[in-house]
């Protein structure tokens, strides 16, 4: 009985991938570990090992062929006597991960059935290319650096490796290594390398390959960054942008899933921004770079291959401290940031469907929290959800929840409901993580909820 | 970063040193001749203010003056004092809590050191930092840090800029035999060597963290050798010395600036008072206090040297007197001064953010 090759997964959030290149032709003998392609992913280029032994009796999929879904079979192999003709072979083993019919918010948002409004500081008449959150991230931080000779990027596998989630790409090559660092596993120790050379007059951008490692750090950023500018009467300062994926990736367990949204935000003398859009990561990136503060700049892996429009500006710059309505709507306020937004979009749609029109809020920059916005949109709506992928115990939502009742008391018809991650640790079991994490349908239940419908 | 004159901290300019008014411009390697007599009186004269201006801190702390924590430099005056006079203008200093003296030794202003200890709005961070967290841009003194070892990245990445710039400086990172001990000095040492950045590592080795004493504390107690599996060359230095250290400072100094990377000093010194004020220091004998200072102090050693070179007392008097004067006037600042105006609470928290205009 044949054997067939499937596409691989070759990352936690990996879907789909290029097959750039075939090692083996129709008919040629495979031993187990041969190299028999090369696999593209939006994160690294990879090259697949055969397990199975025999004859390749067919390759599926052609060479060059872009959007091949994880699991597709991409080749069959014959084993030794096996009948190489045998009848077209059935798929043998099921993915570990099948996808399942209901969407997974997660995974592939819902086709939004309206189109999110455009930042109104953007200019009319702007033309808009489309890009990657990935894109737009590497080309605020090339724009910067050509703009000013004190910038730098530092942290793991920036230069040479391209990127742990590719995000520096292309950089060392017109940069070269000087100004593109790469350092050694010790997160505390270049962490406070860079607040030094930013004391110094520097510019650093200090990539932690995930928010979780920067724990490690974490000192650094609070008592060294944060903290310099007030203990030293406003004569020292440490301009120096954090930045790097934070909160829940997907199947990466406890340690690896967090959002340190809230710690963060938690910290006077910090900046702490969390954008959704490729056109908001780019511009408040740029933002942040040139800003004179200490900026926490936290990235979503889930949202670094999702296309958005991106303004074709010579210097797209997104204010910091300003939300942004991402969605008009009359009857209840969503408010949320980052991925939390994918939650958001796909629930108005349904909502939308049951005669509620929902407003939604991307704060893009948590601290400081832009509440008059927030204010401004319950004065219309009366009702507010908050919507995030933090712990609910003095999560964004709290504060968010503690300044409306403060500010528009008189202008609630019902009590403010958070939608969070689950209060526990983030489990590995794909049906548990879907459990933790909070969903569409959750923030569609705390809308009903508030709407009394 | 224009760094922030206060008003209320007029220059003082006995306070601007001979010694810091040569480091004004750069200057070779003086490497590791004796002093001469003028450089005896001058280190003599850092040395004693740096004693006295701590020996009144503590007497302020009593009073009630001076809050929270307070430690207090008194017998390791030689290790900032030697250094800072093989330096030249643009190196950087970066320390931990033990502070006051190395900002004197800088150049700043002892009025405005004084005043920050008292917590008013003529002190270098208007009140705000405290003895523990002070600093000048204008000194190229950067702290003045609270956490234990935290200043050693920090000193490596002043490093790290000087090599970017490409400029001739050097930064020099103190820490004590206890931050010896953190892990991220270990961090900063791989990095440092990694790059080739010129970094003095100084280990002001007083042989108590807090109240652990290095042999209780650490598996190699010999700490100059702790760069080794790591390939920094160190040494160790009679920190109670002001000439030895010099030399050694200035050695360390070409070889940073000669582009090798960083070096390794450890001072071997003491500190005569405890850890901090609240310290009674009941983990060390008084015998051993008392030992250190008569056969060791390294401002008596310089007196010494001087009486025996022909230096009259009166002359040396004369030099007691103008520092004392000094200290007074500092301690008199630091009582008039006003506190920090109310609004300042909510100053210097961050600056105007991009974009906003705000």
């Amino acid at each position: 009985m044949p054997t067939n090759i499937l596409m691989p997964a070759l990352s936690p959030t990996m879907e789909e991938g290029t097959l750039t290149k075939w090692y083996v032709k129709e008919g040629d003998d495979v031993r187990s570990g041969d190299v028999i392609a090369e696999i593209e992913t939006d994160k690294a280029t990879m090259e697949v090992e055969a397990v199975d032994e025999g004859k390749i009796v067919k390759l599926m999929v052609a060479e060059g062929t872009e959007n091949v879904k994880v699991n597709e079979i991409i080749a069959v192999i014959a084993g030794e006597g096996e009948d190489a003709n045998a009848p077209a072979p059935k798929a043998v083993t099921p993915a570990p991960e099948v996808k399942t019919s209901e969407p997974d918010a997660t995974r592939a948002p819902a086709p939004v059935a309206f189109s999110v409004a455009a930042d109104p500081e953007i200019p009319a008449g702007t033309t808009f290319k489309s890009q990657t959150v990935r894109e737009a991230l590497r080309d605020a931080m090339a724009e910067e650096m050509r703009r000013d000779e004190a910038v730098f990027v530092m942290g793991e596998e920036v230069g040479e490796y391209q990127g742990a989630y590719k995000v520096t790409q292309g950089l060392l090559d017109e940069f070269g290594p000087r100004r593109i660092v790469d350092t050694p596993i010790t997160e505390h120790g270049f962490a406070g390398l860079g607040v030094g050379a930013a004391f110094a007059g520097l510019r650093p951008i200090i990539e932690f390959m995930t928010f979780n490692f920067a724990m490690q750090a974490i000192d650094h950023l609070i008592n060294s960054a944060a903290k310099t500018r007030y203990m030293s009467g406003g004569q020292m300062a440490s301009p120096i942008v954090f930045r790097g994926p934070n909160g829940p990736a997907s199947r990466v367990g406890a340690q690896h899933s967090q959002d340190y949204a809230s710690w963060y935000a938690h910290i006077p003398g910090l900046i702490v921004i969390a954008p959704y859009s490729a056109a908001d990561a780019k511009g408040l990136l740029k933002a942040a770079i040139r800003d004179p503060n200490p900026v926490i700049f936290l990235e979503n892996e889930m949202l670094y291959g999702k296309t958005f429009d991106v303004p074709e500006l010579d210097d797209h710059l997104v204010p910091i401290g300003k939300a942004h309505v991402l969605k008009e709507g009359r009857d209840v306020t969503l408010v949320s940031h980052s991925h939390g937004l994918t939650y958001c979009l796909d629930a108005a749609a349904q909502l939308a469907e049951e005669g509620i029109d929902a407003e939604i809020i991307d704060l893009r920059t948590l601290r400081p929290l832009d509440i008059d916005t927030i204010v401004a949109s319950v004065k219309k709506t009366n009702r507010l959800v908050t919507v995030e992928e933090t712990w609910p115990v003095c999560g964004i939502g709290a504060e968010i929840a503690a300044a409306v009742q403060a500010k528009a008391f008189d202008y609630l018809d019902a009590p403010i409901l958070r939608v969070t991650q689950k209060d526990v640790p983030m489990p590995y079991a794909a049906n548990l993580e879907k459990l933790a994490l909070p969903s569409a349908a959750d923030v569609v239940e705390a809308v009903k909820a508030v709407c009394y419908r | 970063m224009a760094p922030k004159s206060s008003p209320q901290k007029p220059a003082s300019k006995s306070a601007d040193t001979k010694a810091a008014a040569k480091r004004k411009s750069a200057k070779p390697d003086i490497s590791g001749s004796p002093f001469t007599l003028e450089e005896d009186k001058e280190a003599y004269r850092e040395m004693l203010l740096i004693r006295r201006f701590e020996e009144k801190a503590g007497q302020m702390y009593g009073m009630g003056l001076i809050g929270g924590f307070c430690h207090l430099y008194i017998g390791q005056e030689a290790v900032i004092v030697g250094l800072m006079g093989a330096a030249i203008k643009g190196d950087q200093i970066i320390t931990g809590y033990r502070d006051h003296g190395h900002m004197i030794a800088c150049g700043m202003d002892p009025k405005g050191v004084m005043a920050e200890l008292t917590g008013r709005a003529g002190g270098y961070s208007k009140g705000k930092g405290g003895s523990m967290h002070m600093f000048s841009a204008e000194k190229n003194f950067y702290g003045g840090h609270g956490i234990v070892g935290a200043q050693v990245p920090l000193g490596t990445g002043l490093g790290f800029a000087n090599k970017y710039r490409g400029n001739n400086n050097v930064a020099m990172t103190f820490f004590g035999d206890g931050a010896a001990n953190q892990g991220q000095v270990y961090e900063s040492f791989n990095m440092a060597e990694l790059w080739s950045l010129p970094v003095i590592f100084v280990i002001e080795n007083n042989q108590y963290a807090m109240g652990t004493s290095v042999a209780r504390a650490s598996a190699q107690t010999n700490l100059s050798k702790r760069g080794v599996s790591f390939n920094i060359p160190g040494e160790q230095v009679d920190g109670m010395d002001v000439c030895a250290v010099r030399a050694a400072g200035a050695k360390a100094m070409t070889w940073c600036r000669a582009g090798k990377g960083p070096y390794i000093l450890e001072m071997m010194t003491y500190r005569y008072r405890g850890h901090s004020m609240s310290d009674p220091a009941k983990y060390r004998a008084k015998e051993e206090v008392a030992k250190m200072r008569q056969e060791h102090d390294p401002i008596e050693q310089v007196r010494v040297r001087l009486l025996d070179a022909g230096v009259s007392e009166d002359v040396l008097k004369d030099i007691d007197k103008d520092i004392r004067a000094i200290v007074a006037d500092a301690a008199a600042f630091a009582q008039s001064s006003p506190e920090p105006d109310p609004s300042e609470l909510w100053t210097d928290i961050v600056a105007p953010l991009t974009g906003t205009g705000a």
